[in-house]
């Protein structure tokens, strides 16, 4: 059973791995918003990130815009491939468009987060 | 966005999946779907830009010239009709006796019936307002003739190596000859797709093109028009967001930007557009005249640069620009900066100091939390007729 998506507000997405750790990445919705990417700054693979804190930032044409850890943890891997192949994030942004993998500190925190179903009612609503 | 303005074809943008953003208190399309895309499809064949927002003002009367040639730092008293020129609006007020108020373009158009000259000027949309009062303040009692037509009409920039060749396809055959020979900085008058149109050999994307003011009810049907004629040639419709990286690469200042009202036009390489002289009449006698006259013989402040960013992360306005390994000594500031599509790199425009104004001088722009290796290079970033 593929394991559920959650969502932070801020557009992030995170699934939790067979093995105990979670993939983070940007929802497709983001990346149609932001669009014309050229540029991503990725954290330190052994950072200690707080819920809501910046681990790195995606740049577009027009804007900087950062991107924040959906829960606390540490960060245990980075798509190193990907700021130079941006365009990942357009094609497959829950899948080879993944960013950074975290070890949560409780995996129980990522509940506390939209589902599917509640992300898309936030981005339909214009409350983002 | 309930107060803002919106140009006779913002409709047609929202339906045609614009983002639409305040621009300077206009609702106007950003994008529609990539920058990128559009600043491309501009470089190698054509764009198409609502440009409505710009500031149209009409100047005429028996006075006109006179009045004109007394406030614009460009000589108008010898623009012939179907002349262009780029000029500054200057006031004498400020700390260094001058205040550029505006940059704008002002052309000639044909006589009116009684042989009388008129004139247009385009300003920007954000400047318009104080333009209008401080050339209001300076209307003689009778003589000039100031309307603001920036409501009544639409103004539609079509751009690129292609541009020229649509909009002339639209114009009746004698038409379509004077549009194809128009020169570079000059105007006319033509019917372009059923309808009259003023037609202007000028752009701010360093391409090839056309700028046309149409009646405003006419806006749509133009807009459809010529990209109908277009689209088979490679033209798509852009938003301001391709026209901001379009003249950024053009090496094209921008009001707020680059230009601001303290501005030496000297230092930015602007000194074309400030004619202090003249051969027949010596001095000229324009707001700020006297006190530019003595900058331009001592022009000692930070100027103008190109800087070629590596990588494609952009160095942005406000960055400081330093000397390489040595970030707390800043030498100077990004006025305007982003990945440029056509360079495949970030660039910006920078005003620095002389001694590290020379091209080739290698710098560092200080983004959040990195130095970029930046290079001094020459404006433009990209030459007209290049096809990246």
């Amino acid at each position: 059973m593929a394991a559920e998506l959650r969502f932070a507000k801020t557009h992030e997405w995170i699934r939790p791995d067979a093995d105990g750790l979670a993939t983070v990445g940007i929802s497709a919705y983001a990346v149609e918003a932001l669009t014309d990417l050229v540029f991503m700054q990725l954290p330190e693979v052994g950072r200690r990130v707080k819920a809501g804190e910046s681990i790195g930032e995606i740049e577009s044409v027009k804007a900087v815009s950062d991107f924040y850890a959906p829960v606390s943890g540490e960060v245990v891997a980075v798509n190193a491939a990907l700021p130079d192949a941006l365009e990942t994030l357009g094609h497959d942004p829950y899948g080879a468009g993944w960013i950074v993998k975290l070890r949560p500190d409780d995996p129980a925190d990522m509940a506390g987060l939209l589902t599917q179903p509640a992300y898309d009612a936030l981005v339909k609503s214009g409350q983002h | 966005m309930d107060d803002l303005l919106e140009t006779p074809l913002a409709g047609w943008h929202a339906s045609h999946g614009g983002r639409m953003v305040d621009f300077a208190g206009w609702r106007m399309p950003v994008q529609y779907a990539s920058i990128v895309d559009e600043h491309l499809a501009t470089r190698r064949a054509a764009g198409m830009f609502d440009v409505s927002h710009m500031g149209r003002l009409e100047v005429g009367g028996r006075d006109a010239m006179p009045w004109l040639e007394s406030l614009l730092t460009r000589r108008v008293e010898d623009i012939r009709p179907g002349q262009v020129r780029y000029t500054l609006v200057t006031t004498d007020e400020g700390p260094d006796g001058w205040t550029v108020l505006d940059d704008a373009l002002v052309s000639r158009d044909a006589d009116a019936g009684d042989g009388t000259p008129r004139f247009g000027l385009v300003v920007n949309a954000s400047n318009k307002p104080r333009v209008m009062r401080w050339l209001e303040r300076r209307l003689p009692p009778a003589g000039v003739a100031l309307v603001d037509r920036t409501a009544s009409t639409a103004m539609i920039a079509v751009q690129g190596p292609r541009a020229v060749e649509i909009v002339a396809g639209l114009c009746p055959a004698s038409a379509a000859a004077t549009v194809s020979g128009l020169g570079t900085y000059r105007c006319t008058t033509a019917t372009v797709a059923g309808r009259p149109a003023t037609v202007s050999r000028t752009g701010y994307t360093g391409e090839d093109g056309v700028e046309l003011v149409v009646a405003a009810d006419e806006a749509v049907a133009t807009w459809d028009a010529i990209l109908s004629a277009g689209t088979s040639l490679g033209l798509v419709p852009c938003g301001l967001g391709a026209r901001d990286t379009l003249r950024l690469e053009a090496g094209m200042p921008l009001y707020g930007h680059e230009l601001v009202e303290t501005s030496d036009p000297f230092a930015l390489g602007l000194g074309f557009a400030v004619t202090l002289d003249t051969p027949a009449h010596g001095s000229r006698a324009f707001p700020g005249a006297t006190a530019l006259r003595t900058r331009r013989d001592r022009s000692t402040g930070r100027v103008r640069v190109g800087l070629v960013v590596a990588g494609r992360r952009a160095a942005r306005e406000g960055a400081a620009v330093a000397r390489p390994g040595d970030p707390s000594a800043t030498v100077g500031i990004v006025t305007s900066g982003s990945f440029c599509p056509s360079l495949g790199s970030a660039a910006a425009q920078a005003l620095v100091d002389r001694d590290v104004a020379a091209a080739g001088t290698p710098l560092e722009v200080l983004v959040r939390d990195a130095a970029l290796p930046a290079v001094v290079t020459p404006l433009p970033f990209v030459r007209r007729g290049s096809r990246p």
